[in-house]
């Protein structure tokens, strides 16, 4: 029970990052992009996703709540201000979809939400992961960090990281659905976009090596860890590779691998902690009546037709994104 | 009066929350109202119907937008402010919430994503089927957070272990009495919001005589639908009340503004309470009207808020003054369905300038007696988050700094007011220019469609309307 809790639980965050990512990634990128009709065929690519998309962070929280309560508590309580600016972050991300095609002279402001609170939340999420990987101190089940116990050189590195990231999952997203001048445009990021990610995470693990953090003495300890970081590398090189080659759906397949691979050497160096290191799973779980409650529900039929329903939405925008003005 | 953490957090979730629950109750009811609109078009094919989906479907998505992210705040609220709530009611409330999430936002999310986008791309059976499931996902929400929100009011199932609540019997807790007259009560609630803004829309142009064929289409359903559903949502008021007088009698005490034991009671219709004298000041009273309310008696004791030690009274001007406004309004919307379903029945109604414009201006009437039903539910319950088991000064989170707390509460109320504000007006522009103009889809073209043709590109929204 407890197993497939903490799995539901990792493919909720997996998916979040993978299908919210790109959405943000665009976002990111829709800020640094200032032509009009470029700026609407980008959102177009991903307005009818964003929503479920987004979703998968809600399960990820409150299958956290309701399985790992524990954890639920101290984290949350632990990171609320990035926490806070991560929610006002996806509130503007979110109502900007809507309200952008309502605008008469504000589509700025609009625009400006769009791009700033995908930024803004790609930002806080990475940084909060980099938060949990330096370490929250507790105490007897109680965080004792301080009001800003979550900032330092570390998170912000990668903070900023995952905002990369964000955008090269976007990139990818774009040569998929669009076509043109976007889809151009996005093939010449891609390489851009991987180098500097990939100067991110040196600087990131050189920072780790400097303040000789916890989670090392892990990869020491489990040399096969290192088969992910490999692994993350060949998709990498996968993914020039699919770019060169001017290839679709291929960047975006490897950019996904490459974010599963880094989400697993995290998971795996983790284990069996939930907070690194000092609370597990065992200890963080739930009573076996909630988890049970949850799991003759939720986990054996509403799970699997949830993933129908990404699928449907899948299929039923598949194809490439044209302006025209046919929807409402 | 002193500024706390726990001030601020208990300020930021009745914000935070009182804004939230206007949307989901008005997207509730606007849901169901698109499902029958849809449903009507594909069986007359009358143009009318489809017209009218979609100038609802616009002003939906506004709102159901602005519910969607204000609602995901909700679900992190609970770990940001009240964690030590959170961790131990989490093994009840947090499978009840994870529910929620799974049956419901997916639904709506999904389906609403086809609604929004997927008009030509998808057979018209399926696009109605879409649509029923975006309705039935906002039900299934209201469900499963009347059911929270229930255990929180009157705490079952449950045993006390190792300092948190662990379920030891979930049928009691989804099917006790109190979720299953609390349910129906904010469901009815959110289809009398939308049946009266429909109402109070085609009122205006009836008005502006303007959109005259669908103008009538919302006014006769709108009110004919608030005229069958307002005597059975009173009925279900009731039972509310029998359940607070059974298992909250202290919130009971102070909605009936009764300070002392009376026997048989009466039934203080109007006052102000006087915490400081515990006496109700110029007050109107019904002799015998409070048994026969609280116990169908003519005799009954009823209890008064003396009773309760000082520290486990709620407030009483918040629930005596809230509740008697939500009435109020109950009443005024039950007599202006009455009206003006007699009238349209009678086909006069567009005689009746004045009651159009009365039925126009009514339309905050339901969201009026939802904010001040929950403000009665939720103040009455103080001082208890979990009624009799955990007070809310010691549910909030123990480090959660007075500055840090201030931050959040100003970051979510300059965002609330700068996002309501342009939802607001991006509706009354919506409706401001009524139905009419092009269609995503001219009616009946869509019929007979292949589902998911073959290549058809993936279409982009429009600029402007």
């Amino acid at each position: 029970m407890i197993i497939f809790w903490v799995s539901v639980l990792a493919l909720g965050i997996l998916l979040y990052v993978l299908l919210d990512g790109f959405d943000l990634g665009v976002g990111i990128l829709f800020g640094f992009t200032y032509n009009d009709d470029k700026r609407r065929v980008m959102i177009s690519a991903v307005a009818p996703f964003w929503d479920g998309n987004e979703t998968w962070l809600l399960v990820a929280g409150v299958v956290l709540w309701g399985a790992f309560p524990i954890i639920y508590a101290i984290l949350f309580s632990a990171l609320y201000l990035p926490l806070v600016f991560m929610l006002a972050g996806l509130i503007l991300r979110g109502v900007a979809f809507e309200f952008r095609n309502k605008a008469l002279h504000l589509r700025w402001v609009w625009d400006a939400a769009f791009a700033g609170g995908s930024l803004l939340a790609a930002f806080m999420q990475g940084l909060m992961v980099g938060a949990l990987v330096a370490g929250l101190p507790i105490s007897h089940g109680n965080y004792t960090g301080g009001e800003f116990g979550w900032l330092s050189p570390f998170s912000v590195l990668c903070g900023a990281g995952l905002c990369l990231g964000y955008a090269l999952l976007g990139a990818c997203w774009l040569v998929r659905k669009c076509s043109g001048e976007v889809q151009a445009g996005a093939y010449r990021l891609i390489p851009v976009l991987s180098l500097m990610a990939f100067a991110m995470l040196t600087a990131v693990f050189t920072v780790a090596l400097r303040e000789h953090l916890q989670v090392l003495d892990r990869w020491l300890e489990r040399p096969y860890l290192f088969i992910f970081p490999v692994l993350g590398i060949a998709a990498g090189i996968g993914l020039i590779s699919g770019v060169r080659r001017r290839r679709e759906l291929e960047p975006l397949c490897f950019a996904a691998a490459t974010f599963a691979a880094a989400f697993c050497t995290f998971a795996i160096s983790f284990w069996p902690y939930m907070i690194p290191f000092s609370i597990t799973i065992d200890a963080a779980a739930a009573p076996h009546s909630s988890l049970a409650f949850m799991f003759w529900g939720e986990g054996l039929f509403v799970l699997p037709l949830m993933l129908v329903y990404t699928a449907l939405t899948c299929r039923v925008f598949h194809g490439k994104v044209r302006s025209q003005s046919d929807s409402y | 009066m002193h500024i706390t953490a726990l001030l601020l957090s208990r300020l930021q979730f009745a914000f935070t929350i009182s804004f939230h629950i206007i949307f989901p109750s008005f997207t509730i009811g606007l849901a169901a109202w698109l499902t029958i609109l849809e449903a009507l078009h594909l069986a007359t094919g009358r143009p009318t119907y489809r017209v009218l989906f979609e100038f609802w479907l616009k002003v939906f998505a506004v709102a159901f937008g602005i519910g969607v992210v204000t609602g995901v705040v909700m679900a992190f609220q609970f770990g940001t402010n009240w964690s030590v709530l959170a961790r131990m009611s989490g093994p009840i409330q947090g499978p009840l919430i994870s529910y929620e999430t799974f049956m419901a936002f997916f639904l709506e999310a999904s389906f609403f994503g086809i609604l929004l986008f997927g008009r030509a791309r998808v057979a018209p059976w399926l696009y109605l089927v879409s649509t029923a499931m975006v309705a039935l996902g906002t039900t299934l929400s209201a469900f499963w957070i009347m059911v929270n929100n229930s255990w929180m009011q009157v705490p079952t199932g449950y045993v006390l272990s190792q300092g948190g609540f662990v379920p030891d019997d979930w049928p009691q807790i989804l099917f006790n009495s109190v979720v299953w007259v609390r349910f129906p009560h904010m469901l009815l609630a959110s289809y009398l919001t939308g049946a009266f803004c429909v109402a109070a829309t085609g009122a205006w142009y009836v008005l502006r005589r303007e959109f005259n064929a669908e103008a009538r289409v919302m006014l006769h359903m709108g009110l004919g639908l608030a005229a069958v559903l307002l005597p059975v949502q009173l009925f279900f008021g009731h039972l509310v009340g029998d359940y607070v007088h059974d298992r909250q009698p202290a919130k009971f005490a102070a909605i009936e503004g009764r300070w002392h034991d009376e026997q048989p009671a009466g039934e203080v219709l109007i006052a102000i309470p006087d915490p400081a004298t515990e006496t109700d000041r110029y007050q109107i009273k019904v002799p015998v009207l409070g048994s026969l309310i609280g116990s169908l008696s003519l005799h009954s004791k009823e209890v008064g808020l003396t009773d309760f030690p000082r520290e486990d009274r709620p407030p009483v001007a918040i629930p005596f003054f809230a509740f008697r406004i939500m009435v109020a309004c109950g009443l005024i919307m039950l007599l202006l369905a009455w009206v003006g379903t007699y009238l349209s029945l009678k086909h006069r109604l567009e005689r009746h300038r004045a009651l159009l414009q009365i039925i126009f201006a009514s339309f905050p009437l339901p969201f009026i007696a939802i904010l001040t039903g929950w403000f009665t539910a939720e103040v009455g319950r103080q001082p208890w988050t979990i009624y009799g088991l955990l007070r809310t000064a010691d549910a909030v989170t123990p480090i959660l700094a007075t500055r840090t707390a201030l931050i959040s509460l100003v970051v979510y109320c300059t965002l609330y007011a700068f996002i309501g504000a342009f939802g607001v007006l991006f509706i009354y522009r919506l409706l401001r220019a009524g139905p009419g103009g092009r269609l995503v889809l001219p009616p009946g073209s869509g019929r007979g469609r292949p589902l998911l043709t073959g290549n058809d590109p993936l279409i982009a929204a429009p600029e402007s309307p």
